[in-house]
């Protein structure tokens, strides 16, 4: 299972971040594997409409949970449709503390349904 | 002749500029106003009347499914996020498109097309005697407000006197309201947020190339900072309106000073002859 978190730089050890068409980075982690990739967001500074492009992204990439702080009608609604439950990660800690959090059952669900 | 009125600011008196202007104008000629403020129009509270409403649409993407590969062109070319490619299936979000037409262009499958998709209308109406009042309203939670103001001043074309009402402040719908008109009026207030807006609108009017002068509107007789700056720019100043319990009486009411003060009819009469100057062109 690939498992996408919002961060502020590229790695499991970058803090998590709370945004989430708007975070620097989306880190991919396969839960089988332990391996991880770290992509730079080029929707930063985009202008609107981040929320379906990040999900088309996550969607890319096989994701199908995300972790992050929070998500928008338009992102919520793109999450549900590509099946990728989306979860809430609101502490101040790294992508590798964020996701353990997740397996350890600990993090709310932030899905539509 | 085609005349914006606008401002920068919100609330300096840019309806009640055109409301008073276009009834002053219609005891002698016909005018179609124009209300160009489509994200709130309020025009018709000065002029009420029953109307003729024109729908305003625009279009945006259908995907053929039996073509479509989700290979994700579109999606990756739409920078407004309107359409979402995921593993099997396509999302649209038709009220975040700015209708370029880019995602057909894009899609190698030839799997989208576009459809209209109805964003707002023009309402018209013949309130008073040759005056023609023509309302651009965009429903809400839309985001194309250029497309209804193009359709509510293509509905004016032909009328040989257009007044512009614009919305406030310098993006997008201000640009479109300008667009072809032969002069602009910029209402101001002597206020530092009303001088420092019109610093902005009077940099934007003079980017798009038009005319422009300046009203000054709940003056307090004490306007010299705006008086300097329109010095500066060479805006010549076209009408000044005290701040006035009196003034502000008639407009609470949905009342036109140039209609229910002795005076106004004159002073507006006053204020398009200035314009016409500034505009350069027969009226």
């Amino acid at each position: 299972m690939i498992v996408g978190i919002t961060a502020r730089a590229a790695g499991t050890d970058a803090p998590v971040e709370q945004r989430f068409g708007r975070a620097p980075y989306f880190v991919f982690v396969d839960t089988e594997t332990g391996k991880s990739e770290s992509i730079e967001n080029p929707l930063v500074d985009a202008a609107g409409g981040v929320g379906p492009r990040a999900v088309q992204m996550f969607s890319e990439h096989g994701a199908t949970v995300v972790i992050t702080g929070q998500v928008g009608g338009n992102a919520a609604r793109a999450l549900e449709a590509g099946g990728i439950k989306a979860y809430a990660y609101r502490g101040s800690g790294s992508v590798a503390e964020a996701l353990a959090e997740y397996t350890a059952g600990n993090l709310k669900s932030l899905s539509l349904s | 002749m085609k005349i914006t009125i606008a401002s920068g600011k919100g609330g300096t008196g840019k309806s009640t500029v055109a409301a008073n202007l276009a009834c002053t104008l219609s005891r002698s000629r016909e005018v179609a106003l124009v209300d160009c403020d489509v994200e709130e129009p309020n025009l018709h509270l000065f002029f009420p009347g029953s109307t003729v409403d024109v729908p305003v649409t625009t279009p945006v993407p259908e995907i053929d499914l039996a073509r479509c590969t989700f290979c994700g062109e579109c999606g990756n070319f739409c920078r407004f996020g309107a359409l979402s490619v995921l593993k099997d299936r396509i999302l649209v979000f038709p009220e975040l498109c700015h209708s370029c037409g880019g995602c057909v262009l894009v899609c190698p499958q030839k799997a989208v097309r576009e459809v209209p998709r109805t964003v707002g209308r023009v309402a018209c109406s013949c309130p008073i005697p040759r005056l023609t009042l023509i309302s651009g309203v965009l429903n809400e939670g839309e985001v194309q407000a250029p497309a209804v103001i193009r359709a509510a001043k293509l509905l004016a074309e032909g009328h040989p006197l257009a007044l512009y009402d614009a919305s406030p402040g310098i993006a997008c719908p201000v640009i479109e309201t300008l667009e072809g008109s032969d002069a602009c009026v910029l209402v101001t207030e002597s206020t530092p947020f009303g001088l420092h807006d019109l610093r902005l609108a009077a940099e934007v009017v003079e980017r798009v190339g038009i005319s422009a002068g300046v009203v000054i509107n709940r003056s307090d007789g004490q306007d010299e900072e705006t008086l300097e700056f329109c010095r500066e720019r060479g805006l010549p100043i076209l009408m000044t309106i005290p701040f006035s319990r009196e003034i502000a009486a008639v407009q609470n009411r949905g009342g036109l000073i140039c209609r229910d003060l002795p005076g106004w009819e004159e002073r507006f009469a006053g204020l398009f002859d200035a314009i016409v100057k500034i505009a350069g062109v027969n009226p």
